[in-house]
């Protein structure tokens, strides 16, 4: 698991397409495979990482003891400052083993305040890149409304900050982001996701559950992935890069998107651009998934800021 | 979900404050703080009801061996006795130095 650090051989090339050689693929240090703690640390430059809000602070949820749930003592989410090759950084990462990365009102506060304090600072001569570390099944069932409630926090905060700092998202795990959460990574100035990484409004059970197995056959992890891959997401234009589930290639990964800085408009707000696809693709009739990419670059032609 | 409190001899004082684990599926999370009352208090919450006599039997074990004094908070996830036992040592192995 962390098995000792990787040395050259290979992984530049992991961040580029996540196709790479059987040699980059033996020299890897899984990312996901790291806790939520150690994932922030190991993007962050050595000896930099400063967590805030951690365990010790005991804020942890007030909701879930009363339903029979076992709290944690960071509530599920980890922020660490630090530095990010040189550039102050805020690294907000959920924990995917603690209730499937759900968040609610303490985990939701925690990554809206971090971002908030982020643009302060960025606005009183501190600039601040944000990163979120996004597996995440979305709002916390048992904390529903708080929950829903914060993650609307969230993406004002994210809005806030991405005006004045890139915040970069990363999708790494199966767990895959969803839900509310899936709209702040749609907000993201840049996302990075792994060809493991799932990124979707509604995850496949809740389709399946709600319109049919026709619809959706949420036992066929072909099917997910075909469809809420990393592969199928970046190809389409919904993530920006896609890398190896290595920690390295993660890592340079967000340190070239830090960089990059905010795109010149951001996805979201590229609405005539969404709307042709959507218009493109006729829902009694959709295309395959392959083919979906072809569909889009059809009806919206490659610009000047597509990534 | 249920809540246990343990409380155990030990001379011990770790010398630092330690975070260990995740309270994931069979997993836990240990905070251990240090404390001169010559004891090791222990309050568990664990997802599974009814192992009390296990926890106790656990953990008796493993302060009767380490002693160190100060206080335990284990949020735990259905980890089994062995993942215990490894999270509780490599707790007081952090707060060694």
């Amino acid at each position: 698991m962390t098995s000792p650090a990787p040395t050259g051989n290979g992984h530049t090339n992991g961040q580029t397409n996540g196709q790479t050689g059987w040699n980059a693929m033996l020299a890897r240090v899984g990312f996901i495979e790291l806790d939520a703690r150690a994932r922030a640390a190991a993007l962050l430059d050595d000896g930099t990482a400063r967590e805030l809000c951690g365990p010790f602070d005991r804020i942890e949820s007030p909701w879930l003891e009363p339903q029979d749930v076992v709290p944690a003592s960071d509530d599920g989410v980890v922020v660490v400052r630090g530095r990010l090759d040189g550039r102050p950084a805020v690294v907000i990462a959920i924990e995917q083993a603690f209730q499937g990365g759900g968040i609610g009102e303490v985990s939701g506060v925690k990554i809206a305040a971090s971002l908030s304090l982020a643009a302060r600072d960025t606005r009183e001569g501190a600039p601040t890149v944000a990163v979120l570390l996004l597996e995440t099944g979305g709002v916390r069932l048992q904390e529903a409304n708080l929950g829903l409630a914060t993650v609307a926090e969230v993406c004002s905060a994210l809005l806030e900050l991405r005006a004045l700092q890139p915040v970069v998202g990363v999708i790494a795990g199966s767990m895959g982001c969803f839900g509310g959460m899936s709209i702040a990574a749609g907000l993201c100035s840049t996302l990075i996701m792994t060809r493991e990484g799932r990124l979707g409004l509604n995850g496949p059970q809740v389709i399946e559950s709600e319109a049919g197995v026709a619809e959706f056959d949420a036992s066929d992890p072909t099917l997910i992935w075909a469809i809420d891959g990393g592969a199928q997401r970046t190809g389409t234009g919904l993530a920006d890069v896609l890398v190896l589930d290595d920690v390295a290639a993660v890592r340079s990964a967000v340190i070239e998107a830090a960089g990059r800085g905010a795109p010149g408009e951001h996805r979201s707000r590229r609405l005539r651009e969404s709307r042709t696809r959507l218009d493109a693709v006729d829902p009694a009739d959709p295309p395959e998934p392959a083919d979906l990419a072809a569909v889009w670059a059809r009806a919206v032609p490659a610009e000047g800021d597509r990534r | 979900m249920q809540t246990l409190n343990f409380e155990f001899p030990a001379d011990r004082p770790a010398a630092r404050r330690a975070h260990v684990g995740v309270v994931g599926s069979g997993d836990l999370e240990v905070l251990m703080t240090p404390q001169t009352t010559g004891t090791a208090r222990v309050r568990v919450r664990t997802s599974v009801d009814g192992f009390d006599t296990v926890w106790r039997i656990v953990l008796e074990r493993f302060f009767a061996r380490h002693r160190v004094a100060g206080a335990f908070e284990l949020n735990d996830s259905g980890a089994t006795p062995g993942v215990v036992t490894l999270r509780l040592r490599q707790a007081i192995e952090e707060g060694r130095s």
